[in-house]
């Protein structure tokens, strides 16, 4: 999969809020409590399905934190990939309809 | 600490409404006897206006989202009302009678993804239970909706309200919770009806009984914790507030009503007149109640119970004074730890007088209901 062709979307099976910058989300099936910090926030709130992560990346994680370009795309499929183990979020190598607004 | 009630501490903190308790209707199919709702309809909401106050609350930061009643499913909008909540991704719990609730009805609450759903149940065994609830064959129909419930992997709490006509039953309750998979929770709380009537309080559970339900570890976990007698209260204790009422938490009623906690009949603002974060950040009233710390109590200050106590500001509010005791909670006090409490010492008792023995004038002020 190449990195420009990953794209996510939120899970439609859990509850999530943001808290001061931080997103609070609960799994439907067991209720398990996750909390993340402003940067995955920001991620998971583009996750719409249809803009790529390195665009994520690039438009709104670079933009907002001083962070470098390639270190960020890194972490960010780090992320994506712990978040999609524990069905947070789905992953694709093409654009997903959106689960949940 | 958790990380959820580390989430729960800032949200008090920073005065965001991390949960909300919305009842849909007051309409039901039971007329249950220590129920405190009038269950005419006076202009419920309708389903655009639910919708709205929704996405007011997605915005406001609500993430906890309770809907209730009244009998949730006398809405036939309900499962819409869901529906939309879901998709504004709040994590939802429904309490019902779940008389209603069939296999395509226990199948569509799975599929919305449903946190919990907390059901009535006042006896294990059906005439008692019939007998509460004034529905032939409730407990039948009840009982049969939560195994649908189990079947679809549902997470069900059985809520059992404690009184005098029950009051021997929750041990057989708490079983049959266990035989059905599901989690028991047991609550002696009888509260007086919205237009101020009393009468239902002859269904509370003489004080007496309390040491039983406070001595069984089943319910109450450590005995010796729980029962411990109350220690002297630090500075913290005394700058510290009540509970979440109109911290981070509100209700709201079928007629857009919003009050600071369900038991807690202090009207704040009408949802169909203002904006929701409008009441919330401004009403006067909301700002009355966040302002109210233990130091600030008429009685509960100097009373040895004002660390650990359950006082709950709402009940006082109907006692008459939000910053006064309640009486009710004044009696869990003196019977989980056998020490007294200051409005008893104050009124020179050796054991609390309970509300439904003492005449004390109840306020409380019925919903406004206001015009769709």
């Amino acid at each position: 999969m190449s990195e420009n062709s990953i794209y996510i979307v939120r899970s439609s099976a859990i509850a999530a809020r943001a808290l001061a910058g931080e997103m609070m989300v609960m799994k439907a099936s067991d209720s398990t409590f996750f909390t993340m910090n402003e940067v995955a926030t920001v991620i998971f709130q583009a996750a719409d399905g249809h803009t790529p992560l390195r665009e994520i990346v690039r438009d709104r994680v670079c933009e907002q934190f001083d962070v470098d370009p390639e270190q960020a795309q890194a972490d960010a499929e780090q992320f994506v990939a712990e978040l999609s183990s524990h069905g947070i979020i789905l992953v694709s190598n093409r654009p997903l309809a959106a689960e949940a607004s | 600490m958790t990380l959820m009630s580390d989430m729960g501490r800032k949200a008090f903190n920073l005065g965001v409404p991390i949960a909300v308790h919305m009842d849909v209707t007051y309409r039901c199919n039971e007329r249950c006897v220590h129920c405190y709702l009038d269950h005419d309809d006076h202009g419920e909401m309708t389903t655009a206006e639910i919708k709205d106050v929704l996405d007011q609350l997605a915005e406001a930061g609500v993430f906890f989202l309770t809907f209730s009643g009244g009998e949730v499913f006398m809405r036939r909008d309900f499962f819409e009302i869901v529906e939309h909540a879901r998709r504004l991704m709040f994590n939802v719990k429904i309490k019902t009678n779940a008389v209603m609730i069939r296999e395509e009805e226990a199948r569509r609450i799975r599929e919305l993804d449903v946190d919990t759903i907390q059901i009535s149940v006042y006896s294990h065994r059906p005439e008692v239970h019939d007998a509460i609830t004034k529905l032939p064959h409730s407990f039948e129909r009840t009982i049969k909706s939560i195994r649908f419930l189990r079947e679809q992997g549902l997470r069900v709490t059985i809520a059992n309200v404690m009184m005098t006509v029950n009051s021997a039953d929750h041990l057989a309750v708490q079983k049959l919770a266990a035989d059905l998979g599901v989690h028991y929770t047991l609550d002696p709380t009888i509260t007086p009806m919205m237009d101020g009537d009393t009468s239902v309080l002859s269904l509370r559970i003489p004080g007496e009984e309390l040491p039983e339900i406070f001595h069984n570890p089943a319910l109450v976990g450590s005995q010796e914790e729980f029962c411990a007698p109350p220690k002297p209260p630090s500075k913290e204790d005394l700058e510290s507030y009540s509970c979440s009422a109109g911290h981070s938490f509100c209700y709201i009623s079928p007629y857009g009503d919003v009050f600071p906690c369900v038991q807690f009949p202090l009207p704040t603002g009408n949802i169909r007149q203002q904006k929701f974060l409008d009441i919330w950040n401004h009403s006067p009233q909301m700002k009355e109640v966040r302002s109210i710390q233990a130091k600030d109590l008429h009685v509960c200050s100097s009373c040895a119970h004002v660390s650990s106590c359950s006082r709950c500001p709402g009940l006082a509010y109907m006692e008459g004074s939000m910053r006064g005791p309640s009486t009710a909670d004044c009696e869990k006090s003196f019977y989980r730890t056998g020490v007294p409490t200051a409005n008893m010492l104050q009124q020179g008792l050796s054991k609390p007088r309970t509300i439904s023995s003492n005449n004390a004038p109840l306020v409380q002020i019925r919903p406004i209901a206001v015009p769709a």
